[in-house]
């Protein structure tokens, strides 16, 4: 098919220039080593627009399919339809201001980018994080991932066909959201880290409720595992489906569970761990198959791996305060700023300057969040806000390697591989 | 210099000096974090150098920064990462304002080519001999790189009309 013809057909209303380009860059993917077959006598290719708006692609992305038959011949990816300019918004925040923002990129594991963003901050303006609050933020951060996690295997297995999996493990899900309201005040976004600390200490109530939860969901991942790991439809929807090779996952730049899944176990908290990421027992799952299915395997062990986190934080939760105890890093507890006038000018100071990182400091820190490897690379200019603020967003990273796997498998399968795959649009248009 | 150094960091830079001494302008350290700045036309070598010699096999972001006012006005940065040694390397290029253009990393790191998109996309720095030189979240027809830093938050040139700020006065 000709860009002549797809452009005739088409006939945007808007926005021509950018339809245009992406189709002469889709028909320009691979001219060197395949030559077009101009005759197609049978007419069996075709170009076939996925998205924005279609509910197997978890959000607003837009694949451009060009098929022969009902295999995939090569495909371009189009993003950017929920991109906010975070990056810009960042720049015209102080620090703490900006950390609401932090929740709305990856919307399934808002824990997790809170902390990233308030690692990042400590790190950059030399902040001490009092013991306590790391492993409140670890809890916080496992329990983001097993939420995450529970998404994707659910919308993962709907998309393979099985609707009532979704509920069952929304159930397991619900749960972790009333922990989080019960831990944070909020269930979706919940902006609970501080810079130097939490927002609040952990109440007899919320401890109660992840001690239940990390007691009985160990049971339900075994049902998971029961129903799931010898099921013949399963296996047969994802075993060597969007296969991808160790060396191929490293050049393309594959972030986190799709990385681990091809046989490299890069994870951030082994690498170079962060809050007390080293005073705690746990694997990296690998799997070497590189598929669908090995993807599967490794999220539902890291799982396992979350469960074992949290009751060694339990176990090793130290008393003490949990924020640091300094008005020019940190906010001041609510005690202070209701009783007393410099504990209300402090407070006061930290909303209006915030925390000021020493003119011309760069640093960037990193977190395993669900997706992979999230960091945050700021260059502070000496004021309250960040001169520059870049985020390291490891769904763009999968969404790229999307884009080099889905050539050459089945048509059906694409929406299996976008579900494996796991992308979350809001951390990838940013 | 005094820098602290893990071993296989320290002999990266070494061999980095020794090999590239007209093109490496400065190392230096914040935060903990090792920067390493080039002259932009070498970026290419040192770049396989680096891949090929030190095991900087993962590039892990490509982010490109606006230093207004300054010469050389924008600055990409490269974030690698040895997995071999555990280190993390940040390479910095410059360009200028007029005409600012590096050479595309993407025959090194195949990855590079959706982050150097990104770039081009929100600050208009070109890549010499990129596959697929688009942007990348705003569409096409966009004539503006929203990152720069004299692009405004509000009232964009040919963009709907704000609503009326002060509504009692017409």
């Amino acid at each position: 098919m000709k860009l002549s013809d797809i452009q005739s057909k088409v006939n945007s209303t808007f926005f021509k220039e950018h339809q245009k380009q992406l189709y002469q860059s889709l028909e320009d993917k691979h001219t060197t080593i395949e030559q077009m077959d101009d005759g197609d006598p049978l007419t069996s290719k075709m170009i076939l627009n996925m998205g924005p708006q279609h509910p197997a692609t978890h959000g607003v992305l837009r694949l451009v399919l060009q098929l022969d038959g009902e295999t995939i011949e090569k495909v371009k990816l189009d993003i950017g339809y929920l991109h906010r300019g975070v990056e810009k918004i960042a720049e015209n925040k102080t620090y703490q201001e900006f950390m609401p923002y932090t929740d709305r990129m990856d919307y399934l594991s808002p824990y997790s980018n809170n902390v990233a963003l308030c690692t990042a901050v400590e790190k950059i303006a030399s902040v001490e994080v009092p013991e306590r609050a790391h492993y409140i933020r670890m809890i916080g951060c496992e329990l983001a991932r097993i939420s995450s996690h529970l998404l994707w295997l659910g919308t993962m297995v709907m998309d393979a066909g099985a609707v009532s999996f979704f509920i069952w493990t929304f159930k397991e899900r619900e749960k972790v959201y009333d922990i989080m309201d019960l831990l944070a005040g909020h269930r979706f976004t919940v902006s609970h880290s501080r810079i130097g600390g939490v927002a609040n200490d952990i109440t007899d109530e919320a401890m109660a409720a992840i001690k239940e939860f990390a007691r009985d969901f160990p049971k339900e991942i075994k049902d998971y595992h029961k129903l799931l790991d010898r099921n013949r439809l399963f296996f047969d929807r994802n075993e060597a489906v969007g296969v991808l090779q160790t060396k191929d996952a490293l050049a393309i730049g594959a972030a986190g569970p799709v990385l681990r899944a091809t046989g490299y176990g890069y994870d951030i908290r082994k690498f170079a761990p962060y809050a007390r990421y080293d005073e705690v027992e746990f694997g990296v799952p690998t799997r070497l198959e590189g598929d669908n299915l090995a993807r599967y395997f490794v999220r539902m062990e890291e799982m396992t791996e979350s469960i074992r986190i949290i009751n060694q934080c339990i176990e090793k939760l130290p008393k003490g305060p949990v924020r640091t105890d300094n008005a020019k890093q940190a906010y001041p507890s609510k005690d202070e700023v209701y009783y007393s006038m410099e504990g209300m000018i402090h407070d006061f100071m930290m909303t209006d300057t915030g925390i000021c990182p020493p003119e011309g400091a760069e640093a960037y820190h990193a977190v395993e969040s669900p997706k992979g490897e999230l960091g945050y690379f700021i260059q502070s200019d000496g004021t309250g806000h960040p001169w520059r603020l870049k985020i390291n967003a490891p769904s763009f990273a999968n969404l790229q390697v999307l884009e080099n796997v889905l050539d050459g498998e089945m048509v059906a399968d694409t929406v299996v591989i976008i579900g494996g795959l796991d992308p979350v649009m809001g951390e990838a248009d940013k | 210099m005094n820098l602290e150094l893990s071993d296989s960091l320290q002999l990266t830079i070494d061999e980095l000096s020794d090999k590239y001494s007209d093109k490496l302008i400065e190392v230096y350290q914040s935060s903990g974090d090792t920067f390493a700045r080039i002259e932009a036309d070498a970026l290419l070598d040192v770049c396989t150098f680096l891949k090929e010699e030190h095991h900087f096999v993962y590039l892990s972001d490509v982010i490109g920064t606006d230093r207004y006012t300054s010469d050389e006005r924008f600055e990409v940065i490269y974030n690698l990462l040895s997995l071999k040694n555990r280190d993390r390397l940040f390479l910095k290029v410059r360009c200028n304002e007029e005409n600012p253009e590096v050479d595309s990393v993407v025959p090194v790191w195949p990855g590079a080519n959706w982050n150097e998109r990104e770039v081009y996309d929100m600050f208009g720095i070109r890549f010499k001999n990129h596959p697929d030189h688009r942007r990348i979240f705003m569409p096409e027809d966009f004539q503006y790189f929203p990152l720069r830093k004299e692009f405004p938050l509000l009232g964009i040139k040919g963009s709907i009309e704000l609503p009326n700020t002060t509504p009692d006065t017409e």
